[in-house]
């Protein structure tokens, strides 16, 4: 459903991705992969219309997200569930409130259970009226993956998920993810963390792409 | 119709989640109150100024307007006949409703200020004065002018125009003055309420960002600030309309003094204008916080 099409982006120093063809199918697994500074943030920010191609296109469902209105960049967000290193939240608001805002922010009514039944899936039930900044890094990465799919969306794309956890509670997210996969969702992880990369392979059908030299290639059997 | 209102009603309706999504900020919360506050005691007090003014234009323009003097000025020997005559001719001018010749101790008390009690009248060249009350409708002032120049030349009316102009037209400016400076403060409130909304905005860029990640609309993150500074704009509004109106009636009364600036007020009903400022100062916020808003937004991808 998300279709890079002879993508470039360049960020006016220079290109950091060139000539970047891919096709992310609906209930695909795939890891992104490749050094600091070789464009994976920049990649996942096209998947969701934060950043546009300098050169080529990019299609959701084969809607050119460059001509996109901002409301349908919007409706575009609440399909995509997008978890960052650095999740940020609204401090002010406890954690369940934060989880519930894609709904509550779009109109929807949050249903009580549900909510719960989504809390207790990340294992953060008994901090859901703590503030965001009383979370340590490993329950703020589970809120972000929380609020990222209560939406239910048909992607998830995570930015460096486990970048701040440790192992275990890397594998707990890792399994949380691919939990979702099973239910259908295309998952797209940018990482560096290639032990999470053989673990998620263990489990599920992976494609695991490298950014190398500006380019996307499909890594090896190395990984 | 509807579309152009929707950002309104929503205002009016309320959103408790959207009013919750902003975190409550003291500095620009207070700056808010402040400004629309300060600003509305100001207007208060040129709306007063305005209506005192207007007030002051239509009472001297309609006091000068209903009364009229004839001079005649003649020979001691020919004053009573030419004086006849005029009262005749007048007598006959539409619009006239009466019309009386000034007596000699009316005259003297007139001139007293000026001359002194002792004047002697009779030995003096003073001109008899004709007092003419107009109907509502008035009187031709030309014509009239005309009929006295032909036929009683002695006589000269004074309608009071030459000089009553330039106090209307002073009145009138000094309405306009109070209006414009009503624009003045209201401008300058936007632009202030722009200011703090986009201060406002800047430190709340984590949350905007937030919203919009997870697939906020630029309507609905706006209506969070716009309702916000809004009713802030309001209840600062209504305090310093309440102090401006409670200031107003503190003044002096008019016939205590009597004179302009202890006029300066509302009277009946003219007491509810000012009860316009507040809706007017939350109308002018809505405005520059939802342009604010959405300038910035539309800067984000």
């Amino acid at each position: 459903m998300i279709d890079f099409q002879n993508v470039a982006y360049n960020y006016g120093g220079g290109e950091l991705l060139t000539d970047i063809s891919l096709r992310l199918p609906p209930g695909s697994f795939h890891f992104l992969t490749g050094p600091s500074g070789a464009g994976k943030s920049t990649f996942l920010k096209l998947c969701y219309g934060e950043l546009h191609p300098t050169a080529g296109r990019v299609t959701v469902d084969d809607g050119d997200l460059r001509s996109l209105t901002r409301d349908q960049v919007a409706a575009l967000r609440r399909r995509i569930g997008v978890v960052h290193q650095d999740c940020q939240f609204l401090d002010h608001l406890p954690v369940a409130e934060n989880i519930a805002l894609p709904l509550t922010a779009t109109g929807h009514p949050v249903d009580r259970e549900d909510l719960s039944a989504l809390m207790g899936w990340v294992g953060l039930m008994p901090l859901a009226q703590h503030l965001p900044p009383q979370l340590s890094g490993g329950e703020r990465q589970r809120a972000a993956l929380a609020r990222a799919v209560i939406m239910s969306p048909d992607v998830i794309l995570a930015d460096e998920p486990t970048g701040n956890l440790d192992w275990d509670m890397s594998l707990r997210l890792l399994t949380l993810l691919i939990e979702l996969n099973k239910m259908g969702k295309t998952v797209l992880i940018a990482t560096h963390d290639l032990n999470l990369i053989r673990s998620a392979k263990s489990q599920v059908p992976v494609r695991v792409l490298r950014i190398r030299d500006r380019r996307l290639q499909l890594a090896g059997s190395d990984l | 119709m509807t579309r152009p209102l929707r950002p309104l009603i929503d205002l009016l309706a309320g959103d408790r989640t959207a009013d919750r999504i902003v975190p409550p900020t003291g500095f620009t919360a207070r700056l808010t109150s402040f400004t629309a506050g300060a600003m509305a005691f100001l207007v208060v007090f040129a709306l007063a100024l305005s209506v005192a003014a207007g007030r002051m234009a239509e009472r001297w323009s309609d006091a000068l307007a209903q009364t009229a003097t004839i001079r005649i000025s003649a020979p001691a020997a020919q004053m009573q006949a030419q004086t006849d005559k005029v009262l005749a001719i007048l007598k006959e001018t539409p619009g006239v409703a009466a019309a009386r010749a000034l007596s000699d101790d009316e005259q003297k008390k007139l001139l007293e200020p000026w001359f002194g009690p002792d004047l002697p009248l009779d030995a003096l060249p003073v001109p008899r004065l004709i007092d003419v009350r107009e109907t509502a409708t008035g009187f031709d002032a030309d014509g009239l002018k005309n009929r006295l120049a032909a036929e009683v030349p002695g006589a000269v009316l004074d309608d009071h125009t030459r000089w009553r102009r330039p106090l209307v037209a002073a009145a009138d400016r000094l309405r306009l003055l109070g209006l414009m400076s009503i624009l003045l403060i209201g401008g300058a409130t936007a632009a202030m309420i722009t200011l703090a909304a986009n201060a406002a905005l800047a430190a709340n860029a984590q949350v905007i960002r937030v919203l919009r990640l997870i697939g906020s609309r630029d309507s609905y993150i706006a209506r969070a600030f716009v309702r916000r500074f809004t009713l802030r704009a309001l209840s600062g509004a209504a305090a310093g309309t309440l102090a401006g109106m409670g200031a107003i009636a503190l003044m002096p009364a008019t016939d205590q003094a009597g004179s302009f600036l202890t006029g300066l007020g509302f009277q009946g009903l003219g007491w509810l204008l000012p009860l316009l400022v507040p809706p007017a100062a939350a109308l002018v916020s809505f405005a520059a916080t939802r342009g604010a808003a959405l300038a910035t937004l539309r800067r984000l991808t």
